[in-house]
């Protein structure tokens, strides 16, 4: 049972992950396609982002007493947004949950738009050449093209 | 261990809310709620990663992932169609049998995963402890995404921004630039392609 719970979180990405791909393997609509391709994606960022957490972590952002030197000048300003965190600074050692995935999730976010935007735009000129976005029309019209040799 | 903490209830809300969407999206068929629903996804994904400590990645996921992403597809949406053609049943059940056993491939190896927040993982005890020590009296900058971001990892994100301008690039080879994207139509023998494949339908 305690396993269950350890691993609850990675149970359910997996059930998202699978939806996802069933949407990309099931649908003949290329935007539906698209969709589940994008939700495919995020459930792996989510199952990246559930391996950094540490429990009793803050997000990995250091407070202003463990940078040697920062912001000197910014100490008037900086005394209201710092009042929060004095209660666990003088406790011992802060533990920050893991930034690496954080940083390449980061990377992946952006590339994952860039993709999206390219099949978007594939979408759409395939709708100019075809009139639809159903793949077994288009394959339909590929057939018939194929057996009477429609000319172009 | 004591499983109902506040955070963790939230974290069963929120997973919860993602299924029901997510299977919300596979079966719907207005292409508009589709579309409505990914943007949601991504939004609640990004309030998950703000519970896991993720500020960074839920900023970005909010402002990428739901907010660009959502407005790309509407407006490819509009510039194609609106509604999904049902699928037949027989056509379905092939990718749901590699869906499930894909699945119960991934459930047997859940196993090996690490324990949810384990600060001894091997992903957590490494790397990822060097690089905040390393940003206190190198960097110097509060955010340690950001500096590993932008700094230890700089060539990276380089590689990064040119994929989006390859992606950008891409675009207007494939559209064009005119502002005609979508509008014009192929008619071969002064006929349009649509109609030669519905009467063979036929």
């Amino acid at each position: 049972m305690t396993m269950v719970f350890e691993h609850f979180n990675f149970a359910v990405v997996i059930v998202l992950m699978m939806t996802g791909l069933f949407a990309v393997f099931a649908s003949h609509n290329m935007i539906k396609k698209l969709v589940g391709l994008s939700v495919f994606q995020t459930s792996v960022f989510l199952l990246y982002i559930s391996l950094s957490k540490v429990t009793g972590g803050r997000p990995p952002v250091l407070s202003k007493k463990e940078l040697h030197g920062y912001g000197d000048s910014y100490a008037k300003a900086g005394d209201g947004a710092d009042a929060a965190y004095k209660t666990v600074e003088k406790t011992a050692e802060i533990i920050y949950s893991n930034p690496l995935p954080h940083v390449l999730i980061l990377t992946a976010i952006v590339v994952g738009v860039a993709t999206l935007a390219i099949g978007l735009a594939l979408v759409v000129r395939t709708r100019e050449e075809y009139g639809s976005i159903e793949e077994d029309e288009i394959d339909a019209y590929n057939y018939q093209d194929n057996l009477e040799g429609v000319s172009r | 261990m004591n499983f109902l903490t506040p955070a963790f209830i939230l974290d069963v809300g929120l997973l919860a809310m993602l299924v029901v969407v997510a299977f919300a999206v596979v079966r719907l068929r207005s292409l508009f709620a589709i579309v409505m629903l990914q943007g949601v996804y991504s939004l609640i994904s990004a309030a998950w990663f703000v519970s896991l400590d993720a500020v960074d990645v839920a900023f970005t996921e909010a402002a990428v992932g739901a907010g660009i992403s959502t407005v790309l597809m509407l407006g490819a949406m509009l510039l194609t169609e609106r509604e999904v053609k049902p699928v037949p049943m027989r056509r379905q059940w092939a990718p749901l049998f590699i869906v499930v056993i894909t699945g119960m491939a991934m459930f047997y190896a859940i196993g090996d995963m690490p324990v949810f927040g384990d600060p001894n993982s091997i992903a957590n005890a490494t790397l990822g402890v060097e690089y905040v020590e390393a940003t206190k009296s190198q960097i110097i900058i509060p955010n340690v995404v950001s500096a590993v971001l932008a700094s230890y990892r700089g060539y990276d994100t380089f590689g990064e921004t040119v994929v989006v301008f390859v992606a950008g690039l891409g675009i207007v080879l494939l559209l064009g630039l005119n502002g005609n994207a979508g509008k014009w139509r192929a008619k071969p023998n002064g006929q349009d392609v649509s109609q030669i494949g519905a009467e063979d339908a036929s």
